[in-house]
Parts: C-alpha cells; sequence; structure tokens
C-alpha cells in the first residue's frame, strides 16, 4: 500500500487534489481511499488530506501517519509545518515552487522534485491573481513523478470532478505534467518502490 | 457502476436509488454532505421529491412523521446534538408504525464541543423502538440504506442506517452504485394499507388507555422480533441482484477462535487486518461484526459466541455509570447461559480519536493475558496526566 500526505491552505483546493489523484488512479485500475484531515477548515490555515492505494482492497481506516510520499501544495508551509513527518526514507516531495534556494535540512534523506505550479495556474487563470487555485496542476505534476497513474487518467478525473473550467484544468495538469524539475531524483538507504501496476484487475 | 464517492455521497445516490418522495432535513455536520447532495438532486430533476427545509430537527422528523402518515417514502439525516432533539419524536416514529429511514452520522455529544465520530449519540437512542444499522465502509452504507427501505415498509418500523463520521462520512472509495432498474425490482413503490386520505377522512394515533395500549406496545416488539427473519430473507434478495450480503452479524474466523474481538462501524475494518496478522502468527483469533443492533440478535450472537473462551468487545460509545454498551448488551444477552465466554469491555475512540491497528493489538493481548476482567470497561489510550485543550 502506498500512503501520500497533501500539505495545503484552506481555499487552494488541497482536498480536490487528493481526490482528483483518488480517481485517476481508480481509473489506472488501483482500490483507493482518499479523505481529508479531519478537522474545522479555515481559508488560509493549514490543511492536509491523504491518499492511499493498494492492489487489493484496503481495510485500514485509519489516519495516515507514516506516508510515502508528500505533496506540498503552498511554499509558504514549509517554514509552519514539518511536511517530513513521518515521511518514509526515500519518499518524493514534490513541492509548488520555481526553485529552492534554501532546502531545509530535513529534506536530505527525501527526493525532491518541485514544479511552478503557481504561474501555470495564473497562466491558465485558474482562481484569482492573489488566490491562485493549484491543485489541478500539482496532479499532473505528481503523476510525472511517481510515473503512475497515466496522465490521461488525470485527465479523465479532472474531467469528472471539476465543473468549473475543465479545459484550463486539464490544460494546467497536462502542463505541470512537463514542468516539473527533479532536484534530487534518488537517495541512499533504499526507495520504497511503488510496485503496483502487476494488477491492472484490481479495481474490476 | 464502480466510481470513487464520498461516504456521504453513497448514502445519497441510494436515497435517489430508492425513489424518496419526501425529504426532510436541518444541517449538522458531519451529515450535511448527504442532504446538499440530495438537495442538488431534487433541484436538478434526478429525484423527484420534496425537499424541506426545516427551522430544526424536531420540525424534520415531525414533518416526515406527517408525510409518512400520508403514505409516502420518507428519509432525513441528522448527527449528535440533532439525533437528541429528536428524542421525542423518534419514540413517536415507531410508535405510529412509520417506516421512516434515516442517516444517522455518528459524532460525539457536547460539549466539548467536538464534531468527530462517537456512538453514544445513536446507542443512546436504542430505546426509542427504531431499526438500527451500523455500516463498516461506504458501500454497505449505500447497500444498507436500500435495505433499510424495504425493511422498514416490512415490518413498518423506522431504520436508523448508521455510519462513522469522517472516517465513512469524508472517505472517497470505490462504490458500486447500482442501476435504477435493478433497485425498482428490490424495492417496490411504497403502498401503505392505511394513510392519511382526505377522501376518506380517518384520525390516527388517538387515545390509547390501559385497555389499548399494551397491546400497542406488544405489536411493536412482535414487529421488531420478526425483524431479524424479514433482513435475512430481504438480503437474500438482495444478494441475488446486487451479489452483496451482510448478515445480522458477521463472523470472521470465529469457529475455532479462544478470543474474539466484537467491533461496530469502521473500527471492524481496521479489525480485520489485526485478525489476519494475529492468525498468521498463529493466534486463535476471531472478529465479530455487529451490524444489527436493535433489535439485538440474541440467538444469532449466542451462535457464533459461546464456544470461545473470552470476547473483548470495542466501544466507541459510553453509558456513563455503566459501561460500554455494546459490552453491556452482550454480557445481558449471555448472562443465562451455564457456558459462556468471559466478556472483556474496552472503550476506545471516543469522540474521534483514532483507533489504530496499534490499540485493537494491544485490546488484544490485554484479553489474552488477562485471566479475569476486572472492570466493566478498560478506558483505551488515555493520556496520564490529562492533556490541556
Amino acid at each position: 500500500m502506498i500512503e501520500v500526505r497533501f500539505h495545503g491552505r484552506g481555499g487552494q483546493g488541497t482536498v480536490v487534489a487528493s481526490i482528483l489523484m483518488a480517481k485517476a488512479f481508480f481509473q489506472a485500475g488501483y482500490f483507493v481511499q482518499s479523505f481529508p484531515l479531519f478537522g474545522v477548515e479555515r481559508r488560509g490555515a493549514p490543511v492536509e488530506a491523504y491518499l492511499r492505494l493498494d492492489t487489493r482492497k484496503i481495510l485500514i481506516r485509519t489516519n495516515v501517519y507514516t506516508p510515502d510520499h508528500v505533496v506540498v501544495l503552498d511554499p509558504t508551509l514549509l517554514a509552519a509545518v514539518d511536511v517530513t513527518r513521518g515521511l518514509k526514507r526515500g519518499g518524493w516531495i514534490l513541492v509548488n515552487a520555481s526553485a529552492m534556494p534554501e532546502e531545509p535540512a530535513t529534506f536530505a534523506s527525501f527526493r525532491l522534485a518541485v514544479v511552478d505550479a503557481t504561474r501555470i495556474a495564473l497562466k491558465h487563470a485558474l482562481g484569482t491573481r492573489t488566490h491562485p487555485i493549484v491543485n489541478t496542476a500539482m496532479t499532473g505534476a505528481f503523476a510525472r513523478v511517481l510515473g503512475e497513474p497515466p496522465l490521461e487518467a488525470v485527465v479523465h478525473a479532472i474531467r469528472e470532478e471539476i465543473p468549473i473550467k475543465p479545459q484550463a484544468n486539464i490544460a494546467a495538469a497536462q502542463e505541470a505534467y512537463e514542468a516539473v524539475v527533479f532536484l534530487r531524483p534518488s537517495v541512499a538507504g533504499g526507495t520504497p518502490s511503488l510496485a503496483l501496476a502487476d494488477d491492472s484487475s484490481a479495481a474490476s | 457502476m464502480k466510481k470513487v464517492v464520498e461516504g456521504s455521497h453513497a448514502v445519497s445516490e441510494a436515497v435517489r436509488l430508492c425513489r424518496v418522495q419526501v425529504i426532510s432535513a436541518y444541517p449538522i455536520t458531519p451529515q450535511t454532505h448527504i442532504v446538499e447532495l440530495l438537495s442538488e438532486f431534487c433541484s436538478d430533476g434526478s429525484l423527484n421529491a420534496k425537499f424541506l427545509r426545516v427551522e430544526s430537527e424536531h420540525s424534520a422528523m415531525a414533518a416526515l412523521i406527517g408525510a409518512a402518515s400520508a403514505g409516502v417514502r420518507t428519509f432525513t439525516a441528522t448527527s449528535s446534538q440533532g439525533l437528541a432533539l429528536m428524542h421525542e419524536l423518534l419514540h413517536w416514529a415507531s410508535g405510529a408504525r412509520l417506516p421512516i429511514v434515516m442517516a444517522e452520522v455518528n459524532r460525539a455529544l457536547a460539549p466539548g464541543w467536538n464534531i468527530w465520530t462517537d456512538q453514544t449519540d445513536s446507542l443512546a437512542q436504542r430505546d426509542t423502538g427504531w431499526i438500527q444499522l451500523y455500516c463498516e465502509d461506504a458501500q454497505e452504507a449505500l447497500d444498507t440504506t436500500i435495505q433499510a427501505f424495504r425493511l422498514a415498509e416490512t415490518v413498518f418500523l423506522p431504520v436508523m442506517v448508521v455510519l462513522d463520521a469522517f472516517f465513512l462520512s469524508h472517505t472517497y472509495e470505490p462504490v458500486d452504485i447500482p442501476d435504477q432498474a435493478d433497485v425498482d425490482r428490490f424495492l417496490p413503490p411504497f403502498k401503505p394499507a392505511f394513510s392519511l386520505d382526505t377522501a376518506h377522512p380517518a384520525a390516527f394515533n388517538q387515545l390509547s388507555p390501559p385497555n389499548v395500549y399494551m397491546e400497542m406496545r406488544r405489536d411493536l416488539q412482535d414487529a421488531m422480533e420478526a425483524a431479524p427473519e424479514v433482513l435475512e430473507h430481504i438480503e437474500g434478495q438482495f444478494q441475488s441482484l446486487f451479489g452483496r450480503r451482510y448478515g445480522a452479524l458477521e463472523a470472521v474466523q470465529c469457529d475455532d477462535a479462544e478470543i474474539i474481538l466484537v467491533t461496530s462501524g469502521t473500527i471492524t475494518s481496521t479489525c480485520r487486518l489485526l485478525v489476519e496478522k494475529l492468525r498468521a502468527q498463529g493466534e486463535k483469533v476471531g472478529l465479530l461484526k455487529m451490524r444489527l443492533f436493535r433489535p439485538f440478535p440474541y440467538e444469532m450472537l449466542k451462535r457464533r459466541v459461546l464456544r470461545a473462551r473470552k470476547l473483548a468487545v470495542v466501544d466507541r460509545n459510553f453509558s456513563f455509570g455503566a459501561c460500554g454498551i455494546f459490552a453491556q448488551e452482550i454480557r445481558a444477552a449471555l448472562c443465562n447461559e451455564p457456558k459462556r465466554p468471559l466478556v472483556f469491555g474496552y472503550v476506545a475512540g471516543l469522540g474521534g480519536r483514532d483507533v489504530t491497528t496499534d490499540i485493537l493489538e494491544e485490546i488484544y493481548w490485554t484479553t489474552k493475558t488477562t485471566a479475569h476482567p476486572e472492570s466493566e470497561s478498560v478506558w483505551v489510550g488515555l493520556q496520564q496526566p490529562a492533556p490541556a485543550a
């Protein structure tokens, strides 16, 4: 089983990012489970959402404590929240940022990638100038980083889930897929493998 | 068709498929998503129902009592304080033998203010004459809602479909959404023999003096007692159409089990993993899932557990001054059996605290290494000293 934690701020579409990835992985043949941090959400406050995927029915119904990967939708969270909490060694950290000038020392044992999802969201007029909605761009980038699900599955999920500006959201996901910058594509000491693609009938 | 949907929305889909005619509700977290989607269905025309947005949960149930008395299929959903406010009318709905279906998303009662899962709200309504079914995942919530209408309209009792806040209500997962034609085959239109009708005026639920009241109560209990067998029959038909059945109880690896963990709701799902793990280590452990709580399935329970040495009952609820409520009911069910398992009661996960596999494993090993229960309920995972707010 693979567990993913999404970090964002209320209003950025963090929970929807997790749902989109669940739908995309389901489309690609996996069992999935997605849920928000069970709390009271406020615009601008740090929020979390979670995704589980597996090749068998997911029985565990608890919070996620030791994610395999994390996705950070807002770079200002890096100063406010320990996004590596419980993260398994060798897991991916994908950050919405144009670059990572000051990488926290705690990141050393994780793989690291960035994508400028804010620029892409603004270019496709998603959200407002002050509050761009970056979630669909981040899903495209995350699919690229993991190597799964296929980009077409992400596009399918956006079409099903996002009623507003579906074409612009799809274009943002596609552009972000291509725009990922791999800062640390591997680390020493074992990296968890997805190893999930062997059972494509899982969700039939 | 299989889709990834939220647990709440699985219930809404079921209500649409059941062609409910009147919905009345007052919003309360964590139930709100259920009726939000239903109000969208009513406005986009995909569900031809009257949606009544009322000023309180008490009024929501009052409106459904009126609608159901007039012979239409009715639904509401609520949680916690909302259910508590409905309490008076819950008795009325069952006493009037109205087959109202309600989704009840378990939420802790305040204070302290808490929106997270805890079964004390629904279990506090155990004496109101409502059938109660507890769900483990979103598929079961959808299927149970469909079965609930058929069950309610067969025995003429209201049914509460109970689901955990967040761990079920706000979790997205794959759900097989049945075809309308199959649901129509399973659930015929609601046609009660008696209903309020201006063309044939009649009065229902008039003064019932001592010479008739007791028989009316006994009729209600007869209907309750018939419900487990009716549910089994209904589930047989449900299985032939949809390929799934759940039972009033589900026994997992109980036949040779020395210790049986007893759970309800989403804790059951996590506990399945623990039983797999412990069995792989050679432990003689079983799992009993309690789905039907009212009527209490006395005989079925005995058949499943009497061979075991110990039961470890996990309660995400509490009756103050007593103990966990499932443990209390199970002890009462077994007390006249000459040979019966010891019943260990555990309280865990109140107010939405996570019940992890580690917590469940601790419960198992405590039960195994303790010769005899030392109290009615052991509270698991309490922080010492209590944390500051």
